[in-house]
């Protein structure tokens, strides 16, 4: 499926937005800047923007606990979430999520979520909602691997099965549940294989791969648009940071994060295919690659500028009306 | 004595319990930490906060176990083989995540011996660490101690020193009944006197952590540190409180807080959960149906407000009791007329 170059301009930028945005909290944090427990998506981005690209905003998508770069490819403003993540007043969750709750539901953002497998239950609920109003929406769970061991999500993806839902899993599998190996901890030969089981159309592919996850997700997601109920993916990828920020990833090989930035770099997979097709120019990703930065700048610099809430906030919006 | 942090503290009592009896078994996620890397050694990690740093060396992977990502299975795991035998103290990594273990520990733990018509005990721990101070927001800040308090058939001990971590860890692991076992996350890095050997901290037992004439300041966990802090600024003043640390919220000291109020006559209650149905308001209405005569003013609580754990510093702030707040509602109570 060929791509018009508007859409791989696009593509490129999220990726690279969603990079910079975490190289720039990678080095914030060390200076003690950014409060609080921090995971970053780095080296995911294909899977985050090669499915959002295929989403609207009348479709849903959960995150997880390293839910920046899923905020920033279904469209949550880049600022506002420097801003929550500097903990502002003006942040999309006004200084009271942080990093692990961003959300944004005007753009069909249901949230970061500080537990694992939160997520797919209530993907599963924004698909029963999707299908009762007819217009063709669809939700995604974004996931990680080791997601896939939770009770919860079982229950989900059967109810989703039964009901016919419009729902899609997307089980990311970077190889590491927080600091344990996955082939520990999944007994099935693979996450798909498991998924499958459920009665649910499952597809493993190549999570460094935008080109392979956006195909993927298009032939995936239009079959849950048309009412054939639930898919899923398990998508092989890596993570260039630890599970949280300061995690020494001592359970790695020696070379093994230097030979991922090198080999397995989505980013530069991205851009050397590009190229090599004469579809994007050195140049233009240059221009890009200005634009992205321009932009973190810009939200660092308000997010510095930025107030900080009041006492008086705890209290708010713990009901619409008590 | 040796002087330990919290942290040393909790790992010695697992130790000297594993050691001691080969029915003890740990288990959780990344308890060990790098099982199946192809890349590194097991056992570096030993819970992300340390605290079974060291047991799967000594002990091996079939008494110190990792486990994937699966609260309800962890903690029904650790359930059935209490009913069947073992001692398993197994770790929920915080305690928000005991939302996904709930039905285990509430319905299926607590209830065993009662149901079963005292035919069968079910002595496990699940440790987890509890509380606010790291901005760590809503879904790994919270203090549930009051919830699980509530549930008849459950235990709970949380230690406000490393003395009374190792005490009260080994207590809980030698107890025949479920004990959920709340270690507060800013409190592992914190160094005190630890006794060498073997050490137990009996349940139901306060600890009175000082003495004064004018106020009962009744608190756990690390409120016990704002409240020496906020006794020390009021003693300038010429107030002097008996801090009480009940140390186990199930079983209650009651007898130790009634008589510390029975001679200050006031009582302010301090802790980090939210007011309502908590620890505090449970404190303030023994004070006030068993000791009211004695009583020279209102009892007060002093708790976070109602509403989840804000994630920003300064709101974080806001939320938490402070020395200063705690001083001054003391001020405010001895103060009454």
């Amino acid at each position: 499926m060929q791509l018009a170059r508007e859409e791989l301009e696009q593509a490129y930028k999220q990726m690279k937005t969603i990079r910079e945005f975490e190289e720039h909290l990678h080095r914030e944090i060390m200076t003690g800047a950014i409060p609080g427990f921090t995971h970053l998506y780095a080296g995911q981005e294909a899977v985050a923007v090669g499915v959002c690209e295929n989403l609207t905003n009348k479709d849903y998508i959960t995150s997880t606990h390293r839910g920046h770069g899923h905020c920033i490819a279904k469209g949550v403003d880049v600022i506002g979430m420097m801003k929550e993540l500097y903990g502002k007043a003006d942040g999309v969750c006004k200084g009271k999520g942080g990093s692990m709750h961003v959300a944004d539901m005007d753009v069909g953002m249901l949230g970061a979520n500080g537990i694992v497998g939160g997520g797919p239950p209530l993907a599963t609920g924004a698909a029963l909602a999707a299908k009762l109003d007819g217009k063709g929406g669809v939700a995604v769970s974004f996931s990680g691997d080791g997601s896939c061991n939770q009770g919860p999500v079982f229950e989900a993806m059967n109810i989703a099965a039964i009901l016919k839902l419009p729902s899609v899993y997307v089980y990311e599998n970077n190889r590491y549940s927080e600091h344990t190996h996955c082939s520990y901890v999944i007994a099935s030969e693979s996450i798909a294989s498991r998924v499958e089981g459920f009665g649910i159309h499952t597809v493993k592919a190549n999570g460094l791969d935008f080109f392979e996850v956006h195909e993927v997700m298009n032939e995936l997601i239009t079959k849950a648009r048309e009412g054939n109920g639930p898919v899923a993916v398990e998508f092989d990828t890596t993570r260039f940071y630890g599970h949280f920020e300061g995690d020494p990833q001592d359970y790695r090989a020696p070379g093994e994060l230097e030979d991922d930035r090198e080999n397995n770099d989505c980013l530069k997979i991205f851009k050397t295919k590009v190229t090599e097709a004469g579809l994007l120019s050195e140049e233009d990703i240059g221009k890009l690659d200005d634009e992205v930065n321009s932009l973190i700048e810009e939200s660092v610099e308000q997010a510095k500028a930025s107030p900080l809430p009041s006492a008086e906030d705890v209290t708010t919006d713990v009901y619409v009306s008590y | 004595m040796t002087e330990k942090t919290y942290r040393e503290a909790l790992t010695d009592a697992l130790h000297q319990e594993m050691a001691r009896d080969e029915n003890v078994i740990v288990m959780g996620e990344d308890v060990v930490g790098g099982s199946g890397s192809p890349h590194a050694e097991p056992g570096f990690v030993g819970g992300v906060f340390g605290v079974t740093s060291g047991l799967y060396e000594e002990f091996g992977i079939e008494r110190c176990i990792d486990m994937p990502i699966s609260e309800a299975g962890i903690a029904g795991t650790a359930a059935g083989a209490a009913l069947a035998g073992k001692r398993p103290v197994a770790e929920i990594m915080f305690c928000d995540f005991m939302g996904l273990c709930l039905d285990q520990l509430m319905n299926q733990a607590a209830k065993f011996r009662y149901m079963f018509g005292g035919k069968a005990t079910c002595p496990m721990v699940l440790r987890t660490c509890y509380g606010a101070g790291m901005n760590a927001a809503s879904q790994h800040s919270q203090s549930l101690h009051p919830m699980i308090t509530a549930i008849p058939g459950l235990k709970v001990a949380m230690p406000s020193t490393p003395a009374d971590a190792k005490g009260l860890l080994t207590t809980a692991i030698r107890d025949e009944d479920p004990v959920i076992f709340f270690e507060h996350k800013t409190l592992y890095a914190l160094s005190g006197d630890v006794p060498d050997g073997e050490h137990l901290v009996p349940f139901g037992k306060a600890r009175i952590v000082s003495e004064g004439d004018d106020c009962t300041l009744v608190a756990t966990g690390r409120m016990i540190s704002f409240c020496e802090n906020a006794a020390q600024a009021l003693a300038d003043d010429g107030i002097t409180c008996d801090i009480i640390d009940p140390r186990t919220t199930s079983p209650l000291d009651e007898d130790a807080i009634l008589d510390s109020v029975e001679k200050t006559g006031r009582l302010v209650v301090v802790d980090e959960t939210p007011p309502r149905c908590s620890f505090a308001s449970d404190i303030a209405a023994l004070a006030a149906s068993e000791v009211f005569s004695s009583l020279k003013a209102p009892v007060k609580q002093l708790t976070g407000p109602h509403s989840p754990v804000p994630f920003a510093k300064e709101l974080e702030g806001a939320f938490l009791p402070s020395p200063n707040k705690i001083k001054d509602l003391v001020s405010e109570v001895v103060n009454y007329k």
